[in-house]
Protein backbone atom coordinates (compact mmCIF):
# COMPACT_ATOMS: atom_id res chain seq x y z
CA UNK A 1 0.00 0.00 0.00
CA UNK A 2 1.37 3.40 -0.92
CA UNK A 3 1.86 5.69 2.05
CA UNK A 4 0.93 9.33 1.47
CA UNK A 5 3.12 11.88 3.26
CA UNK A 6 1.16 14.35 5.35
CA UNK A 7 1.48 17.94 4.06
CA UNK A 8 2.64 19.62 7.28
CA UNK A 9 5.99 17.81 7.61
CA UNK A 10 6.50 18.28 3.86
CA UNK A 11 5.81 22.01 4.20
CA UNK A 12 8.20 22.30 7.16
CA UNK A 13 10.86 20.40 5.23
CA UNK A 14 10.42 22.74 2.26
CA UNK A 15 10.74 25.80 4.48
CA UNK A 16 13.91 24.43 6.12
CA UNK A 17 15.41 23.60 2.71
CA UNK A 18 14.53 27.07 1.44
CA UNK A 19 16.21 28.67 4.45
CA UNK A 20 19.34 26.56 3.99
CA UNK A 21 19.44 27.52 0.29
CA UNK A 22 19.02 31.18 1.22
CA UNK A 23 21.85 30.93 3.75
CA UNK A 24 24.12 29.28 1.18
CA UNK A 25 23.28 31.96 -1.37
CA UNK A 26 24.01 34.72 1.16
CA UNK A 27 27.34 33.18 2.08
CA UNK A 28 28.33 32.83 -1.57
CA UNK A 29 27.41 36.46 -2.24
CA UNK A 30 29.58 37.63 0.66
CA UNK A 31 32.67 35.99 -0.72
CA UNK A 32 35.09 38.78 -1.61
CA UNK A 33 35.92 39.22 -5.28
CA UNK A 34 39.50 38.10 -5.76
CA UNK A 35 39.56 38.14 -9.56
CA UNK A 36 42.45 40.62 -9.56
CA UNK A 37 44.66 38.30 -7.51
CA UNK A 38 43.55 35.32 -9.62
CA UNK A 39 44.52 37.13 -12.82
CA UNK A 40 47.89 38.15 -11.38
CA UNK A 41 48.52 34.57 -10.26
CA UNK A 42 47.88 33.41 -13.83
CA UNK A 43 50.34 36.00 -15.06
CA UNK A 44 47.59 38.03 -16.74
CA UNK A 45 47.52 41.80 -16.50
CA UNK A 46 44.00 43.20 -16.38
CA UNK A 47 42.97 46.77 -17.01
CA UNK A 48 42.05 48.59 -13.84
CA UNK A 49 38.31 49.30 -13.62
CA UNK A 50 37.25 52.81 -14.57
CA UNK A 51 37.19 55.13 -11.59
CA UNK A 52 35.62 58.58 -11.64
CA UNK A 53 34.77 60.31 -8.38
CA UNK A 54 34.47 63.80 -6.89
CA UNK A 55 37.66 65.34 -5.60
CA UNK A 56 37.77 65.28 -1.81
CA UNK A 57 38.58 68.97 -1.65
CA UNK A 58 35.65 69.80 -3.95
CA UNK A 59 36.07 71.41 -7.34
CA UNK A 60 34.89 68.76 -9.74
CA UNK A 61 35.62 65.20 -10.59
CA UNK A 62 38.83 63.26 -10.87
CA UNK A 63 39.46 59.92 -12.50
CA UNK A 64 42.03 57.22 -12.81
CA UNK A 65 42.16 57.94 -16.54
CA UNK A 66 43.61 61.39 -15.73
CA UNK A 67 46.82 59.60 -14.73
CA UNK A 68 47.20 57.39 -17.80
CA UNK A 69 50.89 57.25 -18.65
CA UNK A 70 51.86 57.44 -14.98
CA UNK A 71 52.45 54.75 -12.39
CA UNK A 72 49.57 55.05 -9.92
CA UNK A 73 49.52 53.72 -6.39
CA UNK A 74 45.77 53.67 -5.83
CA UNK A 75 45.06 53.62 -2.11
CA UNK A 76 41.58 53.10 -0.58
CA UNK A 77 41.46 54.50 2.94
CA UNK A 78 39.27 56.17 5.57
CA UNK A 79 39.99 58.40 8.53
CA UNK A 80 38.41 55.95 10.99
CA UNK A 81 40.68 53.14 9.79
CA UNK A 82 43.55 52.61 12.23
CA UNK A 83 45.88 50.68 9.87
CA UNK A 84 45.53 53.58 7.41
CA UNK A 85 47.36 55.77 9.93
CA UNK A 86 50.22 53.32 9.94
CA UNK A 87 50.83 53.50 6.19
CA UNK A 88 50.06 57.15 5.47
CA UNK A 89 53.56 58.56 6.19
CA UNK A 90 55.05 55.87 3.93
CA UNK A 91 52.65 56.68 1.11
CA UNK A 92 53.46 60.37 1.39
CA UNK A 93 57.19 59.59 1.27
CA UNK A 94 56.72 57.44 -1.83
CA UNK A 95 54.53 60.05 -3.47
CA UNK A 96 57.43 62.47 -3.22
CA UNK A 97 59.86 59.86 -4.54
CA UNK A 98 57.62 59.11 -7.52
CA UNK A 99 56.63 62.67 -8.32
CA UNK A 100 59.62 63.42 -10.54
CA UNK A 101 59.56 59.99 -12.19
CA UNK A 102 56.10 59.81 -13.66
CA UNK A 103 54.28 58.34 -10.70
CA UNK A 104 51.76 59.34 -8.07
CA UNK A 105 49.80 58.09 -5.15
CA UNK A 106 46.06 58.53 -5.63
CA UNK A 107 43.98 58.31 -2.48
CA UNK A 108 40.31 57.35 -2.40
CA UNK A 109 38.60 58.27 0.85
CA UNK A 110 35.77 55.82 1.34
CA UNK A 111 32.56 56.05 3.43
CA UNK A 112 33.93 58.86 5.51
CA UNK A 113 32.97 62.24 6.90
CA UNK A 114 34.76 64.83 4.77
CA UNK A 115 35.88 67.00 7.68
CA UNK A 116 37.37 63.93 9.41
CA UNK A 117 39.22 63.03 6.21
CA UNK A 118 40.52 66.57 5.89
CA UNK A 119 41.78 66.47 9.50
CA UNK A 120 43.53 63.19 8.73
CA UNK A 121 45.19 64.70 5.65
CA UNK A 122 46.34 67.72 7.62
CA UNK A 123 47.63 65.56 10.47
CA UNK A 124 49.86 63.51 8.17
CA UNK A 125 50.65 66.31 5.72
CA UNK A 126 49.42 64.32 2.73
CA UNK A 127 49.88 66.15 -0.55
CA UNK A 128 48.83 63.52 -3.06
CA UNK A 129 45.51 63.84 -4.91
CA UNK A 130 42.44 62.58 -3.12
CA UNK A 131 39.04 61.48 -4.38
CA UNK A 132 35.94 60.88 -2.26
CA UNK A 133 33.84 57.75 -2.66
CA UNK A 134 31.05 58.64 -0.29
CA UNK A 135 28.86 55.59 -0.87
CA UNK A 136 31.59 53.07 -1.65
CA UNK A 137 30.55 52.76 -5.30
CA UNK A 138 34.07 52.06 -6.53
CA UNK A 139 34.76 49.26 -4.07
CA UNK A 140 33.03 46.46 -5.96
CA UNK A 141 35.03 46.90 -9.14
CA UNK A 142 38.29 46.49 -7.24
CA UNK A 143 36.97 43.87 -4.83
CA UNK A 144 37.75 46.07 -1.84
CA UNK A 145 36.29 44.68 1.37
CA UNK A 146 38.56 46.14 4.05
CA UNK A 147 40.77 49.16 4.54
CA UNK A 148 43.35 50.03 3.56
CA UNK A 149 43.77 48.32 0.22
CA UNK A 150 46.26 49.39 -2.42
CA UNK A 151 46.51 48.68 -6.15
CA UNK A 152 49.63 49.36 -8.19
CA UNK A 153 48.70 50.41 -11.72
CA UNK A 154 51.21 50.68 -14.52
CA UNK A 155 51.52 53.35 -17.21
CA UNK A 156 49.12 51.44 -19.45
CA UNK A 157 46.40 51.35 -16.80
CA UNK A 158 46.90 47.68 -15.90
CA UNK A 159 46.88 46.35 -12.34
CA UNK A 160 50.32 45.01 -11.51
CA UNK A 161 50.06 44.33 -7.76
CA UNK A 162 47.58 44.36 -4.91
CA UNK A 163 47.99 44.71 -1.17
CA UNK A 164 45.00 43.96 1.02
CA UNK A 165 46.09 45.70 4.21
CA UNK A 166 48.67 48.39 4.91
CA UNK A 167 51.60 48.68 2.51
CA UNK A 168 55.16 48.61 3.75
CA UNK A 169 58.53 49.66 2.42
CA UNK A 170 59.29 46.19 1.04
CA UNK A 171 56.05 46.10 -0.97
CA UNK A 172 56.70 49.53 -2.44
CA UNK A 173 60.30 48.66 -3.37
CA UNK A 174 59.32 45.35 -4.92
CA UNK A 175 56.13 46.32 -6.71
CA UNK A 176 56.35 50.05 -7.42
CA UNK A 177 60.02 50.92 -7.92
CA UNK A 178 60.52 48.64 -10.98
CA UNK A 179 57.50 50.13 -12.73
CA UNK A 180 59.01 53.59 -12.48
CA UNK A 181 61.88 52.34 -14.65
CA UNK A 182 59.49 51.18 -17.38
CA UNK A 183 58.72 53.63 -20.12
CA UNK B 1 29.66 97.60 47.06
CA UNK B 2 26.02 96.83 47.68
CA UNK B 3 25.09 98.55 44.42
CA UNK B 4 27.59 96.43 42.48
CA UNK B 5 26.19 93.25 43.98
CA UNK B 6 22.66 94.34 43.13
CA UNK B 7 23.69 95.13 39.56
CA UNK B 8 25.34 91.71 39.30
CA UNK B 9 22.24 89.93 40.55
CA UNK B 10 20.07 91.89 38.12
CA UNK B 11 22.33 90.95 35.23
CA UNK B 12 22.24 87.27 36.24
CA UNK B 13 18.47 87.41 36.41
CA UNK B 14 18.37 88.81 32.89
CA UNK B 15 20.75 86.22 31.50
CA UNK B 16 19.31 83.19 33.27
CA UNK B 17 16.32 82.58 30.98
CA UNK B 18 18.45 82.77 27.86
CA UNK B 19 19.75 79.15 27.90
CA UNK B 20 16.25 77.85 28.60
CA UNK B 21 14.84 79.79 25.66
CA UNK B 22 17.70 78.53 23.51
CA UNK B 23 17.00 74.95 24.54
CA UNK B 24 13.34 75.36 23.64
CA UNK B 25 14.30 76.45 20.10
CA UNK B 26 16.53 73.42 19.68
CA UNK B 27 14.76 70.38 18.10
CA UNK B 28 14.40 67.50 20.53
CA UNK B 29 16.55 65.14 18.48
CA UNK B 30 18.47 62.33 20.14
CA UNK B 31 21.21 60.07 18.91
CA UNK B 32 19.15 56.97 19.72
CA UNK B 33 16.27 58.31 17.68
CA UNK B 34 18.41 58.71 14.57
CA UNK B 35 20.51 55.56 15.05
CA UNK B 36 17.52 53.38 14.25
CA UNK B 37 16.78 55.16 10.99
CA UNK B 38 20.20 55.29 9.39
CA UNK B 39 22.72 52.69 8.32
CA UNK B 40 26.34 52.14 9.20
CA UNK B 41 27.49 51.92 5.55
CA UNK B 42 30.60 49.86 6.28
CA UNK B 43 28.89 47.42 8.65
CA UNK B 44 25.85 47.00 6.40
CA UNK B 45 23.54 47.14 9.44
CA UNK B 46 21.43 49.86 11.01
CA UNK B 47 23.68 52.12 13.05
CA UNK B 48 21.86 51.15 16.24
CA UNK B 49 23.04 47.55 15.82
CA UNK B 50 26.64 48.40 14.94
CA UNK B 51 28.26 48.55 18.33
CA UNK B 52 32.03 48.35 18.06
CA UNK B 53 32.89 49.28 14.49
CA UNK B 54 35.12 52.37 14.36
CA UNK B 55 33.22 53.77 11.38
CA UNK B 56 29.98 53.44 13.34
CA UNK B 57 31.51 55.29 16.24
CA UNK B 58 32.67 58.11 13.95
CA UNK B 59 29.22 58.30 12.41
CA UNK B 60 27.69 58.58 15.90
CA UNK B 61 30.14 61.34 16.81
CA UNK B 62 29.22 63.16 13.62
CA UNK B 63 25.49 62.85 14.36
CA UNK B 64 26.06 64.01 17.93
CA UNK B 65 27.95 67.07 16.69
CA UNK B 66 24.97 67.92 14.46
CA UNK B 67 22.57 67.42 17.36
CA UNK B 68 24.74 69.75 19.45
CA UNK B 69 24.41 72.27 16.60
CA UNK B 70 20.63 72.11 17.08
CA UNK B 71 19.96 70.44 13.73
CA UNK B 72 16.61 68.75 13.24
CA UNK B 73 16.28 65.05 12.43
CA UNK B 74 15.62 65.76 8.75
CA UNK B 75 18.59 68.10 8.53
CA UNK B 76 20.82 65.49 10.12
CA UNK B 77 19.63 62.85 7.67
CA UNK B 78 20.30 65.20 4.78
CA UNK B 79 23.80 65.85 6.12
CA UNK B 80 24.40 62.10 6.36
CA UNK B 81 23.23 61.63 2.77
CA UNK B 82 25.66 64.35 1.68
CA UNK B 83 28.47 62.45 3.38
CA UNK B 84 27.58 58.82 2.63
CA UNK B 85 24.97 58.84 -0.15
CA UNK B 86 21.34 57.70 -0.16
CA UNK B 87 22.27 54.22 1.05
CA UNK B 88 22.80 55.61 4.54
CA UNK B 89 19.03 55.92 4.99
CA UNK B 90 17.61 52.78 6.57
CA UNK B 91 13.90 53.44 6.07
CA UNK B 92 12.30 53.00 2.65
CA UNK B 93 10.79 56.27 1.45
CA UNK B 94 13.26 58.43 3.35
CA UNK B 95 14.79 59.49 0.03
CA UNK B 96 11.60 61.45 -0.59
CA UNK B 97 11.01 60.18 -4.12
CA UNK B 98 7.98 58.06 -3.10
CA UNK B 99 8.51 55.49 -5.82
CA UNK B 100 6.70 52.18 -6.16
CA UNK B 101 9.61 50.28 -4.61
CA UNK B 102 9.10 52.06 -1.30
CA UNK B 103 5.51 50.78 -1.17
CA UNK B 104 6.37 47.29 -2.35
CA UNK B 105 9.01 46.87 0.31
CA UNK B 106 6.22 46.91 2.90
CA UNK B 107 3.50 45.21 0.83
CA UNK B 108 5.48 42.17 -0.34
CA UNK B 109 6.52 40.92 3.13
CA UNK B 110 2.95 41.44 4.39
CA UNK B 111 1.59 39.43 1.45
CA UNK B 112 4.22 36.77 2.05
CA UNK B 113 3.22 36.44 5.69
CA UNK B 114 -0.47 36.24 4.77
CA UNK B 115 0.16 33.59 2.11
CA UNK B 116 2.36 31.55 4.44
CA UNK B 117 -0.22 31.70 7.24
CA UNK B 118 -2.97 30.70 4.80
CA UNK B 119 -0.87 27.85 3.46
CA UNK B 120 -0.10 26.51 6.91
CA UNK B 121 -3.75 26.77 7.96
CA UNK B 122 -4.84 24.94 4.79
CA UNK B 123 -2.24 22.21 5.34
CA UNK B 124 -3.28 21.72 8.98
CA UNK B 125 -6.96 21.46 8.04
CA UNK B 126 -6.21 18.91 5.33
CA UNK B 127 -3.91 16.93 7.59
CA UNK B 128 -6.51 16.67 10.36
CA UNK B 129 -9.18 15.78 7.84
CA UNK B 130 -7.05 12.96 6.44
CA UNK B 131 -7.15 10.91 9.67
CA UNK B 132 -8.34 7.28 9.87
CA UNK B 133 -11.59 6.81 8.01
CA UNK B 134 -14.70 5.06 9.27
CA UNK B 135 -15.11 7.03 12.50
CA UNK B 136 -12.81 5.08 14.81
CA UNK B 137 -11.70 1.52 15.50
CA UNK B 138 -13.73 -1.39 14.20
CA UNK B 139 -15.91 -3.10 16.83
CA UNK B 140 -14.40 -6.14 18.44
CA UNK B 141 -15.70 -9.48 17.26
CA UNK B 142 -17.35 -12.10 19.51
CA UNK B 143 -14.15 -14.11 19.75
CA UNK B 144 -12.21 -11.06 20.92
CA UNK B 145 -14.83 -10.21 23.54
CA UNK B 146 -14.81 -13.76 24.83
CA UNK B 147 -10.99 -13.72 25.09
CA UNK B 148 -11.02 -10.45 27.00
CA UNK B 149 -13.61 -11.82 29.43
CA UNK B 150 -11.48 -14.93 30.00
CA UNK B 151 -8.37 -12.82 30.64
CA UNK B 152 -10.18 -10.58 33.10
CA UNK B 153 -11.46 -13.56 35.03
CA UNK B 154 -7.99 -15.05 35.11
CA UNK B 155 -6.49 -11.91 36.59
CA UNK B 156 -9.43 -11.38 38.88
CA UNK B 157 -10.05 -7.85 37.67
Amino acid sequence: MRRVLSPVPVAILCVVLALVALLAYGLSQNEPDRSVEDALARGELEQAPALELPKLSGGGEGSLADYRGEVVVLNFWASWCEPCREESPLLQRWHKRMAGRGGTVLGVDVLDVTSDAQDFIDEYGLTYPMLKDKAGDALEGFGVVAYPETFVIDRDGRIRAVRRGPVDEAFMRTEVAPLLEET
Amino acid sequence: MRRTAATGIALLALLAPAPAAFAQDCPQTTLGDIEDEVMCPVCGTPLGLATEAPQAQRERDYIQSLIDDCRSKDEIKQALVAQFGEEVLALPGDEGDDDLGDVLVYVIPALGILLAAGGIAFAVVRWRGAGPRGGGPAPAGAADSSRVDTDMERYDL
